[in-house]
């Protein structure tokens, strides 16, 4: 199964950290992909480039509607995203967990619909 | 159908039907409904054939078999079943006939844990548990959680839709996983147990048996994973509570402290089993909370009559107890039981501290008020007690704290414990 992981961290707090961390968690995120990619799992994978940049977009009644900045202001915001491949849940799960900003932010994970 | 072959088969699903599902669960590759449609095809085809052709000698293999035939027949009929039979590992022995005869009890395990996976929440962990380890109706489920049945149902139909749709898996986890994944199962337990010991007299019979079915499934696990001390501290926990279930609320249905139960009201055979597991428990170096949890209530089982009760032993061991879960409610229960160790000022002195954390919680004054009480310090005594009934939870509650409030006041002089 394909599983979506959503990678929502508080830009703010993340932006303050002193290079020295900042650092040490690119250098786990290099470390973690590799490892999705040696065993296997790694699908896609990306980081997001922060929320000030982000472009809404409706439309509604046949009219374009675009506003400045994220579908929702959220106290964690979307910075990033794996899609791996996993044999379930709790492999998932155990993925998220090794991604470096799950111990300051929040893992979503969301298996991919899949058509018989 | 014949009356014994009947009798026979309530009786075999009412012993096994848990171990037969959690098997058929597994062939049918972590497919809930299929394997209770499955389970329940097989017993309709029960009660047409046992009276025939006899009764089996393996009841209970004859039906995991003829529901594992059923489950197949279902799968190869829908179109996904090509796709799931070649993703299930073990399918071709099961085809090859090759499948063990009975319900293995790994398989047990298995159901346990997938219905406590933390990627369901609270409510439908507890929904799930009740109706496939404990076997319970829905509309018998609804009514212990005080909703309606239509709601039940609709929580089990999207807890077993979560299970499918996010993959959840249906196994045992590894041992690094263990920690956490069994915290939750005995959660779930201790939650069940706690819905059915707060069911008052008064309430539905249904409710009062949660009780009862916490500890089957505590027993069942702890039969199954002898190694985790924790599942026998919790075990040991909830029978030597229940134990006193028949001298808690007087014929009024008012509360009886612990001090003042009748103690011969107490179920002896679920003492000696609680006490028998405390005492083994001993020997383990770990002191998890349940464990720790049922050696305080076995001090209170051990003793005939609560004069001579060991309330040093208790106090040292919510002290131990606050080390690993240092929360408000653990210290003051501690106080409580240094109050009766070492006496009312010496509690009193260890509440002042709580003072800020506990204000909105009645059992708090309710205690400074009993210990300012045995001091002699009425005005305060009053006070507190006015605050515990402010903020008491049910009627029983309150009135046993009104009684002791008209006691205090009718009293020439403050009565010493």
């Amino acid at each position: 199964m394909n599983y979506l992981l959503l990678i929502y961290e508080d830009e703010q707090a993340l932006h303050a950290r002193d290079e020295k961390t900042r650092n040490q968690v690119f250098q786990e995120y290099g470390a973690f992909t590799a490892s999705v990619r040696d065993g296997g799992q790694f699908v896609a994978g990306d980081a997001l480039q922060p929320t000030s940049t982000a472009t809404s977009v409706r439309v509604r009644d046949g009219k374009t509607i675009t506003t400045d900045g994220p579908f929702a202001e959220t106290k964690e915001q979307l910075g990033g995203f794996y899609l791996v491949s996993a044999e379930d849940l709790d492999e998932a799960i155990a993925l998220a967990a090794r991604i470096p900003s799950a111990r300051f932010g929040t893992i979503e994970v969301r298996p991919i619909w899949h058509y018989e | 159908m014949s009356t014994s072959a009947y009798e026979l088969l309530q009786a075999v699903l009412k012993a096994d039907r848990a171990r037969i599902l959690s098997s058929l669960i597994r062939t049918c590759g972590g497919d809930f409904d299929l394997a209770e449609e499955a389970l329940h095809d097989a017993v309709v085809a029960a009660t047409t054939q046992w009276p025939r052709g006899g009764i089996p000698d393996a009841p209970d293999a004859w039906l995991l078999q003829t529901a594992r035939h059923k489950a197949i027949d279902s799968m190869r009929r829908e179109q996904r079943a090509r796709l799931k039979l070649s993703e299930l590992g073990y399918t071709a022995d099961l085809l090859r006939g090759k499948e063990e005869l009975t319900p293995i009890p790994y398989d047990m395990l298995r159901l346990i844990f997938t219905c406590c996976h933390p990627a369901l929440n609270q409510e439908a962990q507890l929904a799930l548990t009740l109706r496939t380890v404990a076997g319970l109706p829905t509309i018998e489920i609804a009514r212990a959680f005080l909703v309606s049945e239509q709601t039940m149902a609709q929580r089990l139909v999207r807890a077993k839709r979560k299970i499918r749709e996010a993959g959840i898996p249906y196994r045992v986890p590894e041992r690094t996983e263990m920690p956490e994944r069994l915290e939750a199962v005995l959660l779930v337990l201790y939650l069940l147990f706690n819905e059915g010991y707060s069911a008052s007299s008064g309430e539905q019979v249904v409710r009062q048996e949660l009780c009862a079915h916490a500890i089957h499934i505590a027993r069942l696990l702890s039969g199954l994973m002898p190694e985790e001390a924790e599942v026998r501290g919790l075990l040991a926990l909830m029978l030597l509570q229940d134990s006193r279930r028949e001298a808690r609320s007087n014929a009024r249905g008012d509360l009886v402290l612990l001090c003042d139960q009748d103690r011969a009201l107490w179920n002896r055979a679920q003492i000696e089993e609680g006490l028998g597991l405390c005492d083994a428990a001993q020997q383990s170096p770990s002191g998890g909370a349940y464990r720790i949890q049922a050696a305080i209530a076995a001090e209170h089982a051990r003793v005939a009559i609560a004069e001579n009760t060991n309330w040093n032993r208790i106090a040292r061991l919510y002290q131990e107890l606050l080390r690993i879960r240092p929360t408000p409610v653990i210290a003051l229960n501690h106080a409580v039981a240094v109050s009766m160790a070492s006496g009312a000022e010496e509690g009193l002195r260890l509440l002042g501290a709580l003072a800020d954390d506990l204000d909105g919680y009645g059992p708090f004054h309710a205690a400074r008020a009993d210990f300012s009480r045995t001091l002699g310090r009425r005005p305060e005594a009053e006070h507190a007690y006015q605050r515990a009934i402010e903020l008491a939870t049910n009627d029983p509650e309150r009135r046993f704290l009104e009684g002791r409030l008209r006691e205090m006041q009718g009293a020439a002089i403050p009565r010493a414990r």
